[in-house]
């Protein structure tokens, strides 16, 4: 018999907002720890929430773009257990009357159109962070805890998916274009290092043809899609032996273990756990008018589609280029500030940013200077639009080389520099002077009477030699459209 | 030295200080015949005299005391409006610097980093602050013999409770230590002290009040509120501690002016005597003064009928699920982790978690804790929770019934008058039902004020009053002129053997 995975995702996103959840303390990475607390998020005694209109903003933009229902009444539950990090004893999150619910996110994956299905999306705020002591790190055998608050009540949205991803590679392309759609909407620096991004999965098999749910499994707080991916593909071919071996599926939560790749069951106790939800009496319920909703559709970023949809049509770009530069609102945004500032042809401004640049920056970890979000600390590359289009633009017009521009592009990545500047610096302006060509192309013809038979007996792919050779002499800075054109003059004279 | 007296320059007449209301008191110093510090000093000495008995306050915060009123005798102009008021706070208020325990061993030291609106209120309009008042535990109980710093006693009889849980704040203003207090009413929390205390205590309808810095026993049901010698005293307190608190969600601005008191009868208003509340299960001596009162109540122009909350059999059951459910998350911050008591010689974070909580909290704690938790677990949140909420909404449909019909409505504020101390604390179940007509208002949301009705063998009754939501100008109006009608004007012997 064949079994098909069934999956689906539980994804958290912190939200870049200004303030916590329910306070005013700012909402920021790292820090001195318990320096951004107060009253609400330390839950002393007779402290109250008060909900962050700006995160409800934030939330409508990530549920329309889900292309969910937003139900005109929503409430807020408390969802009750006890450990250090949530120091309410509760946490303030939705329960059975979500945001917004019903959504769907299409993903493609090698040239085909998965649909996956958006069951709902709700707000709720982060714990604290908890710092155990002792040699593994873990609660467990740690000698002392500490605490930091300065989490503790960060928005976070979570959006659970239907069970309708079918194998770990649409599961990592669903996660990726959901990262990119919220950069797109400025509401997450969406780092998953940094915990901003978070997803657990649920996975189960079943026989291929069947409707049916099997008996499913979490995987928890998988910290990058990679290793997401491959926990999936772990838990399929544990799951698959188990049940060809005819043994039972046990529901529980499973731990896969980077390093060595294994996947081990964690104890069922804990996470046996019985929330007691309730309304949360504290607040009162979150009421989203139609003027609201459609104030919030107004207002709402240009999505993915439709920039690469702009892009071919007021820009002239292939569909690949324009979906490729989409696909990273940092990229797509750099772009579009180069075709802006300067009159380089955007065609030739995408090739290099999907090419050489996106490499540079994929090697360094650097971002490009735009106004996306990015996790505080991360590097940001010198490279300015301005100089990137001047640059494309001195390709474009034979005054550098192709494979002087390999060399020129990261060196500017590097020192913020001009094009200008670096090509004068190490004298690599191409070679467009026809006096100065014509002597290198003499002597190559001098010193090749073999080859110059060879193409004067029609074996015209000989030409490649030559302009070899005079590259070779010039050092790559001879413009090869004109050697190509002097040499056949020559040759045929 | 400053005693409970002192004579007025302008007639020479002797005053016993003890017995002015906030009023007169306000009156007096605007005249310059009195000084709050004389005022305050003669609170303090009270508290000196009589307060190892009655133990209405856990803290007295006297220095400070003395300090807030000399501050507003020497400021000549601009004195805010409630200048040089000597003021009993309950200890469920978070107040800054100042110990807050909620009369819970888990905060004998918590001392808050902030203070609570309405005491922040109060205190922009000028009040001095006498010190922290006892209370059943965490709010839960009915005689505030759940304190775990030891029982407040009825200074009309030092045997006797003195109702609760703002038991210390009732007993205060009874015997003359403070000239007015604030409390809180979760089930009946400020009114039925009040009524055992022979004094004024309202009320407000939920959301009049900020609850920010109010220690949450049951959220939905918790409101602070006066607790006045007379009706006057509890209209001007309300006007400062009213409003929208952008730090409580749940606070609505009050929408409607709130005018001052007029002299008149009673004409033209129609009460409705519930008559569920009414009758069996309530001591003779209560259903004899409550009718007498209700008597002088139609002779100044009541219009008395009958009135009836069918459903009003479930409401004390409701509320034992609802209150302990909200309050078994409320209390779980309470944990040893940030602030407060921590169990020493514990290992690991579960034991720590569980001696903290056994050695902090009390019994009744405890109990309601465990109720609600129960209440709340899965399999039976239908049957307790979701049920009690349908009663709650029941509740507000009875209310709305009764009110329709009627302006306003009455009952006794509780079965009994005062009872005597440990005799009833072996069944809390027949302590739960010392609460049995306090705890549908609450329910509902509705404003209510329990004013003093009469004496019974000595006991003082009281009569509950209820409106219907935001109408606290027309409800003190008619509290005030049933208030004029009854005619109670009696004080406890502490404050009577000042004169």
């Amino acid at each position: 018999m064949e079994f098909e995975p069934v999956i689906g995702l539980e994804i958290h996103v912190e939200l870049s907002t200004k303030s916590k959840m329910f306070c005013g303390c700012r909402v920021e990475f790292g820090g001195e720890p318990n320096t951004r607390t107060c009253p609400v998020c330390l839950a002393h005694p007779g402290a109250l929430p008060v909900m962050n209109q700006q995160a409800i903003r934030y939330l409508a933009r990530i549920s329309l773009s889900l292309e969910c229902s937003v139900p005109e009444k929503s409430i807020f539950h408390r969802k009750n257990y006890f450990y250090p990090d949530l120091p309410k004893g509760y946490q303030i999150s939705q329960y059975d009357q979500p945001f917004a619910v019903d959504g769907q996110l299409h993903v493609m994956l090698d040239e085909k159109d998965y649909r996956v299905g958006i069951e709902r999306v709700h707000q709720e705020e982060d714990t604290a962070k908890n710092i155990h002591g002792g040699e593994s790190g873990r609660i467990a055998g740690s000698t002392y805890s500490l605490i930091d608050f300065n989490r503790s009540g960060t928005p976070l949205v979570e959006i659970v998916t239907r069970p309708d991803i079918h194998s770990p590679q649409v599961a990592r392309a669903f996660l990726n274009k959901l990262k990119n759609t919220l950069q797109y909407l400025d509401v997450s620096d969406c780092n998953m290092e940094e915990g901003s991004l978070r997803c657990d999965a649920n996975i189960s098999m079943r026989p291929v043809g069947d409707t049916g749910l099997g008996v499913k499994t979490e995987l928890k707080n998988m910290n990058s899609f990679k290793h997401l991916e491959k926990g999936l593909t772990q838990e399929i071919i544990r799951q698959t032996e188990l049940l060809k071996n005819g043994e039972k599926i046990v529901q529980q939560t499973v731990h896969f273990d980077v390093t060595t790749g294994d996947i081990s069951p964690l104890r069922s106790k804990e996470f046996a756990h019985d929330y007691r939800y309730f309304p949360e009496p504290d607040l009162v319920p979150l009421i989203a008018t139609a003027k609201f909703v459609d104030g919030i559709r107004a207002e709402m970023p240009e999505l993915p589609e439709a920039r690469a949809q702009r892009y071919m049509k007021d820009l002239e770009l292939p569909e690949y280029n324009a979906e490729v530069l989409t696909a990273s609102r940092e990229l797509a945004d750099f772009f579009e500030s180069v075709t802006e500032k300067t009159s380089a042809s955007p065609k030739s401004v995408s090739n290099w940013a999907m090419g050489d640049l996106s490499g540079y920056l994929n090697s360094t970890g650097e971002h490009l200077a735009t106004k996306s979000v990015f996790p505080e600390g991360s590097n940001i590359c010198k490279l300015s639009p301005e100089n990137f289009g001047n640059f494309v633009k001195m390709v474009d017009e034979g005054i550098i080389g192709v494979t002087s521009g390999k060399e020129v592009l990261p060196e500017m990545c590097k020192t913020g520099k001009s094009a200008n500047k670096i090509v004068k610096a190490k004298g690599l302006t191409q070679i467009s002077d026809q006096s100065e060509l014509e002597a290198h192309i003499d002597e190559a013809i001098a010193g090749n009477p073999g080859q110059v038979e060879q193409y004067r007996a029609g074996k015209e792919q000989v030409i490649g030699f030559f302009v070899g050779q005079v590259m070779k002499a010039t050092r790559g800075q001879a413009n090869p459209k004109l050697v190509n054109e002097l040499l056949k003059k020559k040759l045929s004279g | 030295m400053v005693l409970s007296g002192c004579r007025l320059s302008w007639n020479r007449e002797y005053v016993n200080l003890l017995r002015l209301t906030a009023t007169e008191a306000l009156e007096l110093m605007k005249r310059g015949e009195i000084s709050s510090s004389e005022f305050t000093g003669a609170f303090l000495s009270q508290i000196d005299r009589h307060d190892d008995d009655v133990f209405a306050f856990l803290n007295v915060t006297g220095e400070s005391a003395r300090e807030e009123a000399a501050a507003i005798d020497a400021s000549a102009s601009g004195r805010p409006a409630l200048a040089g008021l000597p003021t009993a706070i309950k200890d469920v208020l978070c107040t800054r610097g100042v110990t807050t325990t909620c009369a819970s061993k888990m905060l004998e030291n918590y001392n808050p980093i902030y203070t609570a609106t309405c005491v922040q209120r109060m205190k922009d309009a000028g009040i001095v602050t006498l010190g922290k008042t006892n209370m059943d535990e965490f709010a839960m109980g009915s005689s505030t013999e759940n304190s775990a710093y030891g029982p407040t006693r009825n200074p009309w009889d030092l045997e006797r409770v003195p109702g609760g849980s703002s038991g210390g704040s009732a007993a205060a203003v009874a015997a003359g230590e403070c000239v007015w207090a604030l409390g809180s009413d979760t089930g009946g929390s400020i009114r039925q002290p009040a009524a055992f205390c022979g004094v004024v205590g309202l009320k407000p309808t939920y959301g009049s009040v900020s609850r920010y810095g109010l220690i949450a026993f049951a959220s939905s049901f918790d409101q602070v509120g006066p607790i006045t010698k007379n009706v006057r005293d509890a209209h001007l307190m309300l006007q400062f501690l009213v409003g929208k608190d952008p730090l409580d969600s749940t606070s609505v601005e009050y929408p409607v002016e709130i005018p001052p008191l007029e002299d008149r009868d009673l004409s033209g208003v129609r009460l409705g005597i519930v008559k569920e509340l009414v009758g069996e299960g309530f001591d003779s001596g209560v259903m004899e003064t409550f009718s007498k009162a209700v008597a002088m109540l139609e002779a100044a122009g009541a219009e008395i009928g009958e009135a009836s909350l069918p459903h009003v059999e479930y409401a004390l059951p409701a509320y034992y699920i609802l209150a302990p459910a909200e309050a078994s998350a409320n209390l779980a911050r309470f944990d040893g982790v940030r602030y407060g008591l921590r169990a020493g010689d514990t290992s690991g974070i579960t034991e720590m978690y569980e001696e903290t909580r056994r050695i902090g909290f009390g019994d009744e704690v405890k109990r309601r804790i465990m109720l609600g938790t129960h209440a709340l677990s899965s399999g039976y949140y239908d049957a307790y929770y979701g049920q009690a909420q349908k009663v709650r909404t029941l509740m507000v449909q009875d209310f709305a019934s009764a009110l329709g019909q009627f302006d306003m409505l009455i009952s006794p504020t509780a079965p009994t008058t005062a009872f005597r101390l440990g005799e009833k604390t072996g069944d809390p179940l027949t302590m739960y039902k010392s609460d049995i007509c306090t705890i549908p208002v609450n329910l509902a949301g509705l404003p209510a004020i329990s004013i003093p009705a009469g004496l019974s063998e000595g006991l003082p009754v009281g009569l509950q009053i209820i409106g219907k939501a935001f109408t606290a100008p027309t409800l003190l109006q008619t509290a005030y002129s049933a208030e004029t009608a009854i005619g109670f004007g009696r004080v406890s012997p502490l404050i009577e053997g000042q004169d």
